[in-house]
């Protein structure tokens, strides 16, 4: 049997979250287990480093470049790879092409397990409790919520990242944009429109 | 019976909240050092990733239902350092030794993140058991849902797909066995398989007669039809 204690370790801490995390960092500093100056160098990454911008680059090389297009839809991990995107939480790369007649929305209902070399840190609202139950059972009234409405003749395919792939959705490049350099075209491609929940943005 | 965690198709959750994608990436500053306090521990060595979502998963419903998310790293971090002898309870206590640890020389250090990070910890393997089936095959994924190895154990075949006719849409390989890894059972690889269900063979009420779910299952979650 797993070992499940009641009183678990963690009541020993302080209850209220920041000291919480404040006290085991302390604990853990004292001992020589942690180098502070290594946890502010990981928040810098994913803080300013590792986002969606990223993602945003391979969307935007895709609409550019059929030869990458589909180098990307064959072995997307070796594609992403080739501009430099690789590492922690996007070791096996999965990327699935939205068309008119399938839409696909990416969840991770049984914890928040998301591309972090493509797209950084989940939003809060990816790893909340109602987009992981709904996503899968009603993913049009999850979509209208984010101001999403599909045709009707338009499937939705939902990715339920259950192992340790990890899914991008390269979304419909938006009409009006021939022409657009491969930088303009990633000023469209919004972070939702990779995750399934949202599309590009428009050019104006 | 399964856990807490495993909410995919649960009612009465409200509507999700998209908020801004100008909002920080953390709302709060502990919640970053909560990640990277987690990423940091993990880097000692003592745990792998199954077990640490394992550990998330075993705090008690009360605790995951009513913890946000980060609450519940910092709570299974906690919890996982003290099962795993890193820790002791008198050290959350803040009675215990401050003497340098013995794990003290893995210590993380921050000329080492960028390349740590950029590593990552492939799952996929080379050995491990023979495909058994193949591309468009269909198959039922297994009932009961939870873990056939270990009792209450870690597994991510999730409830709702518990029974449910499906098709092989695709092959990753061989992939690290979590239900095994959570559990010093070794990684156990096995063929992972991406899964097509149709909406209307998971759901009693489905939105769209042509609308799919597609799950990442281990070979031994599945059968043949």
């Amino acid at each position: 049997m797993p070992h499940d204690d009641h009183d678990h370790p963690h009541a020993l801490l302080p209850p209220e979250p920041a000291l919480r995390v404040k006290a085991l960092e302390t604990i853990l500093t004292r001992k020589g287990l942690i180098d502070p100056a290594a946890l502010d160098e990981i928040i810098d990454t994913y803080q300013n480093k590792i986002g969606p911008q990223n993602g945003a680059r391979v969307v935007a090389r895709a609409w550019s470049d059929p030869g990458f297009k589909a180098a990307l839809l064959q072995d997307a991990t070796t594609a992403v790879a080739d501009l430099g995107y690789y590492g922690r939480q996007g070791e096996h790369m999965v990327v699935v092409e939205n068309t008119p007649e399938q839409h696909n929305m990416v969840v991770c209902t049984l914890c928040s397990c998301y591309p972090w070399p493509l797209l950084g840190i989940p939003p809060g609202w990816y790893k909340s409790d109602a987009y992981r139950a709904r996503a899968v059972r009603e993913p049009r009234k999850v979509l209208a919520e984010f101001g999403v409405t599909l045709p009707a003749e338009t499937a939705v395919r939902v990715w339920d990242s259950t192992a340790e792939i990890r899914y991008l959705v390269l979304p419909m490049r938006p009409e009006r944009t021939d022409g657009l350099s491969e930088d303009a075209l990633a000023a469209l491609v919004s972070r939702d429109s990779m995750i399934g929940t949202g599309l590009p943005k428009v050019p104006s | 019976m399964t856990r807490v965690h495993d909410m995919g198709g649960r009612f009465g959750d409200g509507p999700v909240e998209p908020g801004s994608e100008d909002d920080p990436v953390f709302a709060e500053e502990w919640h970053a050092r909560a990640l990277a306090l987690t990423l940091a521990a993990g880097a000692l060595g003592q745990w792998n990733i199954d077990i640490s979502r394992h550990a998330r998963e075993r705090l008690s419903p009360k605790d995951y239902t009513r913890f946000s998310y980060y609450e519940k790293w910092i709570s299974a971090l906690a919890d996982l350092l003290v099962e795993r002898g890193v820790l002791t309870e008198d050290d959350l206590r803040e009675a215990g030794s401050a003497e340098k640890h013995p794990l003290a020389d893995r210590a993380m250090k921050a000329e080492s993140v960028a390349g740590v990070l950029a590593r990552g910890g492939p799952a996929d393997r080379e050995g491990g058991l023979k495909p058994r089936f193949s591309t468009g095959q269909a198959v039922r994924a297994v009932v009961p849902s939870d873990s056939a190895l270990v009792a209450g154990g870690h597994t991510r075949l999730p409830r709702y797909a518990a029974g449910a006719l499906g098709y092989i849409l695709r092959l990753h390989g061989n992939h690290v066995l979590p239900d095994s890894n959570a559990h010093g059972l070794g990684e156990a690889p096995e063929p992972l398989y991406a899964v097509k269900f149709h909406a209307r063979e998971l759901w009693a009420h489905p939105e769209h007669p042509d609308d799919e779910v597609v799950l990442d299952l281990w070979q031994s979650y599945l059968e043949p039809i």
